[in-house]
């Protein structure tokens, strides 16, 4: 187990280095001069001249790639140029909404993917299962903000329901902040939920073939037994995957999702950072966020030995 | 290479006595394909809407770009179907343009990345000492989120319809390369590559030659996805104002600039929003259908 877990840390090291290297080559292609590009038409060369040197562009690549890599092993994502902070802060002064938001959404996605696939094997080719299968591919073919934007005109605005947009006061409580994130989970979660039902079923399916099951069901378990204790417990292992997976695929939908809301999360400082061609900004978001998917595609891996004690590595 | 797609042997015989005719691979893979009725639908609505795009500069009912402003913001009527917008132009001819802009987009990004991706695959699944390094990169670019990186790739290019295209191709790449990779992995040590190696065939030949014709089936299965994840992706960075410029008007930068107004006047998100879940809804099931009209075997091999 040890082994693995280290052997599996380096290879997301490897991963990460190259993750490194396309975040800080992304900079470079910029056409033209990228401190230039950054200032805007209105700046003089003495300013280009300096923003250049406080960016390090008058060093050769591997250079600069080096010094990049130096800043990223002690934290240092570098200064925004139109905030006035460290990108460091500006992220995690954010990251409490986008982390809200996330985790709101993934439990909506859950709570719908999970049950229904579970329905939806269950009854086998069924109405329920047919219906199930076709909303889900329904639902992912739907833009989030375009049902954001829909939830907006006839929930918030026509029926009042719900506040239409923003975070509240900014000393709002926690369950104040979570009423504005109703909508913007539903949004983001719905989409989503199609993926986990589909794998779910899926699972639930491919376990349910197995000769045990039928035994379980042949001694004259109820149904519900069989389901919920024997063939639910073995088809984890995909479901956890999915699950983990589409976590880290809402972090990057928020982006989206906080723009249709106005949501200040990270997904707006991000948004706003390419309106602003503000580099540091967008470097270190896409830096963290490919960070947080890998660990989470990490974790999972290793929970697998939880859930399934035959796992071992 | 017309009728390669099905692919030697990559079809399914449709069980013993229906396939007994020696109809070609493609016919056959047309019957399998639309045996199901949703398919068939789905394709059909796949057929309009590419006909709408191709034919929209002659048939829409007013000019995509007239405005008047006194008839701006008018709801659905029998004269505008799809009612007016914020300048007063009609919304379905702007739909219907909006398809041209939408496909194209989508089209190009499975262009750029069936094309970057299966020659990556096939570098990767055949020649062992790149396997490692081509993979690992995969594994890099698919650290990012589709659209994270996207939106990364358009504020470095900024945005233009050509870029969209570049950026969501090199998004795509890894994916297609990954299906490539692992299908080349089982052909190569099938016999018959064997054969042509002993037979002093050529690297470029086998690899072009005789894997490539077995990889259609799971490249033409992916192809399908990435253009409805394309016009998915397309829209959302549309949206966000990183995608095509609004001059041009596409199915998402139109949701976008009816941000201000849709709350008194739904109707102009409702329908270029349809047009969207409409598309990406009956490709997605053509994929589907495709997948399993298709040989499951080579897919298998993930």
């Amino acid at each position: 187990m040890l082994v693995y877990i280290v052997r599996r840390f380096a290879g997301m090291m490897v991963v990460m280095l190259l993750v490194a290297m396309v975040v800080f080559l992304i900079a470079r292609v910029v056409p033209g001069d990228p401190a230039a590009v950054m200032l805007g038409s209105s700046a003089t060369p003495e300013d280009i001249a300096a923003l250049r040197g406080r960016l390090g562009l008058d060093e050769p690549l591997l250079t600069q790639f080096l010094l990049y890599l130096g800043q990223i092993v002690r934290f240092d994502l570098g200064e925004s140029i139109f905030l006035n902070r460290p990108v460091a802060q500006a992220l995690a002064e954010r990251s409490e909404l986008t982390g809200l938001l996330t985790m709101m959404s993934v439990g909506i996605a859950m709570l719908i993917g999970v049950p229904v696939g579970i329905l939806s094997a269950a009854k086998r080719g069924g109405l329920v299962d047919q219906t199930a299968v076709g909303l889900a591919m329904l639902a992912a073919s739907i833009p989030s903000f375009w049902i954001g934007l829909t939830l907006i005109k006839y929930l918030a605005v026509d029926h009042a329901w719900f506040p239409v947009a923003g975070y509240g006061p900014p000393d709002a409580d926690l369950l104040e902040r979570m009423r504005h994130l109703v909508l913007p989970a539903i949004a983001l979660g719905i989409p989503n939920s199609a993926l986990i039902l589909r794998f779910t079923r899926t699972s639930m399916l491919d376990v349910m073939s197995h000769d045990y099951v039928r035994t379980a069901r042949a001694k004259g378990l109820p149904p519900l037994v069989v389901v919920l204790k024997h063939a639910l417990r073995n088809a984890m292992i995909p479901i956890l995957t999915v699950i983990g997976l589409t976590t880290a695929v809402m972090i990057a939908g928020a982006i989206v999702t906080e723009t249709v809301f106005g949501l200040p999360g990270v997904g707006n400082l991000i948004v706003s950072a390419v309106l602003r061609r503000d580099y540091p900004v967008i470097q270190g978001a896409l830096l963290v966020v490919s960070a947080i998917y890998v660990l989470i595609n990490l974790t999972v891996d290793l929970l697998y030995a939880v859930v399934d004690p035959r796992v071992r590595y | 290479m017309a009728s390669v797609p099905a692919g030697h042997g990559s079809v399914p015989l449709p069980s013993s006595a229906k396939g007994r005719s020696s109809r070609s691979p493609a016919a056959l893979l047309l019957r399998q394909l639309f045996r199901r009725r949703l398919v068939v639908l789905s394709f059909l609505v796949m057929l309009a809407i590419l006909a709408v795009a191709l034919l929209a500069p002659w048939i829409t009912p007013f000019n995509p770009m007239k405005m008047d402003i006194l008839g701006r913001l008018k709801p659905p009527t029998a004269a505008h179907w799809f009612g007016t917008d914020e300048y007063g132009r009609d919304v379905l001819s702007r739909v219907m343009l909006g398809a041209r802009l939408s496909l194209l987009v989508g089209l190009l990004v499975v262009v750029v990345a069936t094309l970057l991706g299966t020659l990556l695959g096939l570098a990767a699944g055949y020649i062992r000492p790149l396997d490692g390094l081509l993979m690992r990169l995969t594994d890099a670019l698919m650290a990012f989120p589709d659209i994270l990186l996207a939106i990364a790739f358009m504020a470095a290019l900024g945005p233009s319809l050509y870029n969209v295209v570049l950026a969501l191709g090199i998004v795509y790449t890894p994916r297609v390369a990954r299906v490539v990779r692992a299908a080349c992995l089982v052909v190569r040590e099938m016999p018959f590559i064997e054969a042509a190696t002993a037979l002093g065939a050529s690297t470029p030949r086998i690899v072009f030659l005789h894997i490539l014709p077995n990889l259609m089936s799971p490249i033409l299965v992916q192809a399908t996805f990435i253009f409805a994840y394309a016009i998915l992706t397309e829209a959302a960075l549309s949206f966000l104002g990183v995608g095509v410029p609004p001059t041009t008007p596409t199915w998402g930068n139109m949701i976008a600039s009816a941000q201000q107004y849709f709350q008194q006047a739904d109707w102009l998100i409702l329908f270029p929003g349809c047009a969207i879940v409409l598309t990406v809804l009956s490709l997605q099931i053509v994929g589907d259908g495709l997948r399993d009209a298709l040989d499951p075997r080579l897919q298998k091999a993930k």
